[in-house]
């Protein structure tokens, strides 16, 4: 029988505790990975730290459908929380029902990234949240009009005076509470997370084997690394069909043609279709796409290349990435203003 | 920013060359490694160094997977494309001024180089 890395670092455990003679509390591997724990404090900017004011104005207007141009669609269209804070579908719907170019992107653990949108265009989540509004396919909102029809109602002037003292509704505020309420929106604890601390049973023996198979021969960690599984980077996975510059759009080196920002793995059970463009509908589609090393080699990321992954191993890397859905956190609705 | 004893270090390198050297001011080289997707001298991150004109700097990847360093400053537009593990490239830098370095794949990898 082929010795499991996972079990011989049991056994190097079990042979340790033993040495020491210590009780049988559970320890985690030899391996220390708590860099893979999501780190407690939340980025925030020092011009827009995080309150409960801020927060709930935010998610105010994150669920308001007035701040679209035909009044019906808000952000949580479709970053829908209860489809992963994406929208289920390959690529998003926008303004009209027109069908945009790219899946909608979960907005889990933003506040980590420091590049926001598929190509990175937006250096803030503060630029980010008034992109959509305005873009005539997504939202088609006017942001002029949008500080109107906002500054008519007096929940809305009360919700922007507590949150931002004497700063007014303005685009700047209206961007700043949206971005707060994103920054508020973090991964939850995983049982790959309770694993990491040292409950042994808590991720099963197949998600451990696709760990190992994660950290080495599927080379998945060399773009999904630490504890939001992403290299915040950007890369050509040689998808078929698919003519879109991504990256390349926004900075014109060869590498970037066809190049999209790493999603994070955290919740990705939940975020299916995957890919920038929604072209699997399941992680085991997923997983053939990088054993077979890309379908286009054009401007491929040298990264990529064939896995040669039996199907066990594939099949732990699905279960690997199934261990990463953390618990559910409900979201509690705001009441919106009316007048 | 490099630490003033490492452009001393790097100063008196050009200096010591250029008594030794009768005709013209001999170019330094300084590596500059990836390592931990940021940019390293002598064992220390940088975001920003200060070189000469005519110096060269080594952009040598210590990281197990690729790093593309670029720059699209109009001084000097350079793309050394995507290298390993161990493997090395270099630019010269041959006017005065600012130049931006990046990495494509990671962007959060940035470091601008003044050219004195
Ligand atoms: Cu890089």
């Amino acid at each position: 029988m082929k010795t499991h890395p996972t079990l011989t670092r049991t056994a190097r455990k079990v042979l340790f505790i033993a040495c020491l003679g210590a009780a049988a509390s559970s320890v985690q591997a030899a391996e220390d990975y708590s860099s893979f724990l999501r780190p407690a404090e939340i980025p925030q900017p020092d011009n827009n730290r995080i309150t409960t004011a801020r927060t709930e104005l935010g998610k105010m207007l994150f669920f308001d459908p007035r701040l679209s141009g035909s009044n019906w669609i808000s952000c949580g269209t479709c970053h829908n929380p209860t489809l992963g804070w994406s929208d289920g579908l390959p690529t998003a719907i926008g303004h009209g029902m027109g069908v945009l170019g790219r899946a909608t992107p979960t907005i889990l653990n933003t506040a980590y990234q420091p590049l926001q949108f598929w190509d990175g265009r937006a250096r803030s989540l503060e630029k980010q949240a008034v992109g959509p509004i305005q873009a005539a396919g997504e939202m088609n909102q006017n942001m002029d009009e949008l500080v109107k029809e906002l500054s008519a109602l007096k929940g809305y002037r009360d919700a922007f005076e507590d949150a931002y003292p004497g700063e007014g509704i303005t685009e700047k505020t209206i961007a700043k509470a949206l971005a707060t309420y994103e920054r508020t929106i973090v991964s939850t604890e995983s049982p790959f997370d309770r694993w990491v601390k040292g409950e042994t049973h808590a991720m099963s023996k197949q998600a451990q084997q696709g760990f190992e198979v994660f950290l080495g021969k599927g080379r998945c960690v060399l773009c999904h690394g630490g504890f939001n599984f992403t290299d915040n980077g950007f890369h050509n996975l040689g998808l078929k069909n698919d003519d879109d510059p991504g990256r390349y759009g926004i900075r014109k080196v060869k590498i970037l043609k066809g190049a999209f920002k790493t999603p994070t793995l955290r919740d990705v059970e939940l975020t299916a279709p995957y890919m920038h463009n929604g072209a699997y509908k399941t992680l085991e589609e997923v997983v053939d796409h990088y054993n077979r090393g890309g379908d286009t080699k054009d401007n491929l990321d040298p990264n990529m290349q064939p896995l040669h992954l039996s199907a066990s191993e594939k099949a732990s890397l699905v279960a690997f990435m199934k261990a990463l859905t953390g618990e559910p956190a409900p979201v509690t609705l705001p009441r919106l203003p009316i007048e | 920013m490099l630490k003033s004893s490492q452009q001393k270090l790097l100063h008196a390198a050009v200096i010591t060359t250029a008594l030794l050297t009768a005709s013209a001011v001999q170019a330094a080289e300084l590596v500059v490694d990836q390592h931990n997707k940021t940019f390293v001298v002598e064992g220390n991150k940088v975001e920003a160094i200060t070189i000469h004109v005519g110096d060269t700097l080594r952009f040598r990847n210590d990281d197990p997977f690729f790093h593309n360093i670029f720059s699209l400053s109009d001084l000097k537009t350079f793309d050394l494309g995507s290298f390993p593990k161990g493997q090395s490239k270099t630019v010269t830098f041959d006017k005065a001024g600012m130049v931006e370095v990046e990495c494509a794949i990671h962007p959060e990898m940035y470091m601008e180089v003044t050219v004195k």
